[in-house]
């Protein structure tokens, strides 16, 4: 059998660049544990997660024509074989949760240090290196059961990362739990919804899925499966009335995980969402469309209004945040549920520029409890005087997160209203607008309390390191750069938003 | 503690084939049933049952918690390194082809050999790290009490 081989083609490391994604960052986390050595864990950490920036943006160059990069892992070819695959709506995602850990990172080095015992770091780095994986692992593969594999990935090692903040607050250990047990509920649903899909179609590749679906139509166990994944990931993603885990979760976090995970986790399970709506399971579908229309949009506006309500009235800095959040979420679903071109690209757009504010808002917070030693409102009180420019980066992500002209989060909401307006759904865009103004009040209840109180007696004065304020401000000052030069991000959203709604077609081989 | 004289006996006699069988399912996994996972926990078996006989602190000075932890990480690497050597030899992630490029199904065999190993050092040390952690917590209640 050997004889009659043709000679085996090199591959560039441009060809490897899908799996090195995933690769390298998946590399760290065993090394750091077996060198056990606290200096090597920060900098192996500090060191893939910019190699995956790197490799995502990269990764993006290239597809952002709308081509599609397949890499068949171990040399055996899809379906049969696990595929990653590369296309805009996943690099632009790709490059959202490596450019996030990226800057993180340096800015952890002080906030872990302060916040979580010694003995316990190379273990926190490894943890979070796992967790960084599992989230571009879900994003770079095209085979839906490896989804799950990821998924589970990064779920079990961010239960860990929010349990280390115990050592500040002992209810982060119900908080990790509470996470645990609906996290796990909500892979399972997920997984089930796959197995119901295998039985139907007899694969787990999505691109074949996608075809096989289209091929046999609708039956009782493709629209079961399109529920249980729906919930399933609806669960990890916070969809409103199944968000309950997140509150704690955020709160009660080391800072620099709430920052990480903010910024990326939800989004990847957006992300999922909005795969498997459009490139698995057809939107022409009627149970697809209805469940759209009568389900996602009335949830993402009641997301919207109660999350936002309920976010004014918290007296924990870290607790609004995360319920604003939820409340941001329902923007970006209802931006799916639109089922249009502009509304997924605001939708697409929103998941970048909110995952970047809440990443600068997070880490200002992180900043104020380095200094502070909590987040509750008395606590922080007054800080914009002793801490000047962490409080002015916090005001600026605040300024994105209502959507003020200018910064990123204004974009996104701009093509939220078109989107809805191009529908003609009046009601909704007043909605959006309405639900921003009171975003203007939580925003504002921060703002109060960080310039127009007087501090409290007993807190350290003074800045925090360079090295966590540099990374505070690079956030503060994208959310304003991508309010400006919309290029960058409003391209990749189209050619993702694109390549999503052409469907399968645009999946086959 | 002189008692359970047969049990100490037997013990002493039985783990050393144990091991022994561990290698046996690791190295034939690829013809036979058995493999990375399963020799893996039989190799664990060998270390709990001498813990459970004689001990967690003979068991401990055997094999030490810190080499249990360095296993589990290196079992990983051994695994992600054989694709890393095949990426570097120009071929796919674990494309195990890259390893005797005239004779694939050669280069698979050693390929599966490689990442078995990986497997096995992983759940080894995996299957005793979770021995030890349930083993090492204080008693609620002191023998005596009983």
């Amino acid at each position: 059998m050997a004889t009659e081989l043709t000679p085996h083609a090199a591959m560039s490391l441009t060809e490897q660049l899908p799996v090195l994604q995933v690769l390298v960052p998946f590399m760290a986390a065993p090394l750091i544990v077996f060198l056990g050595s606290r200096g090597l864990a920060w900098i192996l950490a500090f060191g893939t997660s910019a190699a995956a920036f790197v490799i995502a943006a990269l990764l993006l160059g290239q597809v952002l024509d709308g081509s599609v990069i397949s890499y068949h892992i171990g040399g055996w070819a899809p379906p049969l074989g696990i595929e990653y695959r590369i296309d805009a709506a996943n690099a632009f995602v790709l490059l959202l949760v490596s450019g996030i850990s990226a800057i993180v990172l340096p800015y952890a080095r002080e906030s872990v240090a302060s916040e979580i015992p010694r003995r316990h770091h190379t273990l926190f780095y490894a943890c979070y290196m796992l967790c960084l994986t599992g989230l571009l692992g879900v994003v770079a593969t095209g085979d839906a059961f490896n989804v799950f594999v990821f998924l589970e990935i990064s779920s079990l090692s961010t239960y860990v990362l929010i349990a280390q903040g115990s050592h500040r607050d002992k209810r982060a250990l119900t908080a990790a739990y509470d996470y645990l047990i609906m996290g796990t509920i909500g892979a399972t649903f997920f997984v089930i919804g796959l197995g119901m899909l295998y039985m139907a179609t007899g694969t787990l590749n999505m691109a074949d899925l996608a075809d096989r679906i289209a091929d046999q139509g609708a039956n009782r166990t493709v629209v079961a499966a399109f529920g249980f994944i729906i919930v399933g990931m609806g669960l990890k993603a916070a969809l409103y009335p199944l968000h309950l885990w997140l509150p704690n979760a955020y709160t009660y976090a080391p800072s620099v995980v709430t920052s990480f995970l903010a910024a990326t986790a939800t989004k990847v399970a957006i992300y999922v969402l909005l795969r498997f709506m459009f490139s698995v399971f057809q939107p022409t579908f009627l149970f697809e469309g209805n469940t759209l229309e009568f389900l996602i949009i009335p949830l993402a506006v009641l997301a919207m209004f109660a999350a936002s309500v309920i976010a004014i009235f918290q007296t924990d800095m870290k607790r609004l945040l995360a319920y604003s959040s939820i409340a941001q979420i329902g923007y970006m679903l209802l931006g799916i549920g639109m089922l249009s071109q502009t509304g997924l690209t605001a939708a697409i757009v929103h998941l970048f520029n909110h995952g970047i504010t809440k990443a600068a808002l997070f880490m200002g917070v992180g900043a104020l409890v380095f200094r502070a030693g909590g987040s509750f409102f008395d606590r922080i009180q007054g800080m914009g005087k002793t801490m000047p420019w962490t409080s002015a980066a916090i005001v600026l992500g605040g300024l994105s997160l209502i959507g003020v002209p200018g910064t990123a989060g204004f974009v996104s909401k701009w093509y939220l209203v078109q989107g809805a307006l191009e529908k003609g759904w009046w009601p909704v865009a007043v909605l959006i607008v309405a639900s921003s103004l009171l975003a203007v009040i939580y925003v504002w209840h921060i703002v109060e309390t960080l310039y127009l109180k007087t501090p409290a007696k007993d807190i350290a004065v003074g800045e925090v390191p360079n090295s966590m304020l540099i990374p505070i401000w690079i956030m503060a000052l994208a959310c304003i750069y991508f309010g400006l030069a919309t290029d960058i991000t409003l391209g990749a959203a189209q050619a993702a938003a694109k390549g999503l709604l052409a469907g399968s077609s645009g999946m086959l081989h | 503690m002189r008692h359970h004289l047969i049990l100490r006996v037997v013990t002493k006699l039985l783990v050393g084939s144990i091991i022994l069988f561990a290698f046996y399912v690791q190295f034939h996994g690829d013809f036979s049933p058995g493999g990375g996972f399963q020799a893996g926990v039989i190799m664990a078996v060998a270390f709990i049952l001498y813990g459970i006989v004689f001990g967690l602190g003979k068991a401990q000075a055997v094999f030490p918690p810190w080499v249990v932890h360095k296993m589990v990480a290196l079992g990983v690497l051994i695994y992600a390194g054989t694709g890393v050597v095949s990426l570097l030899l120009g071929y796919g992630y674990l494309d195990y082809d890259a390893f005797a490029p005239h004779h694939p199904s050669h280069g698979q065999h050693y390929g599966i050999l490689a990442v078995e190993l990986g497997v096995g050092v992983t759940v080894t040390g995996v299957m005793v790290a979770v021995y030890y952690a349930f083993a090492a917590r204080p008693a609620r209640l002191s023998d005596e009490e009983w």
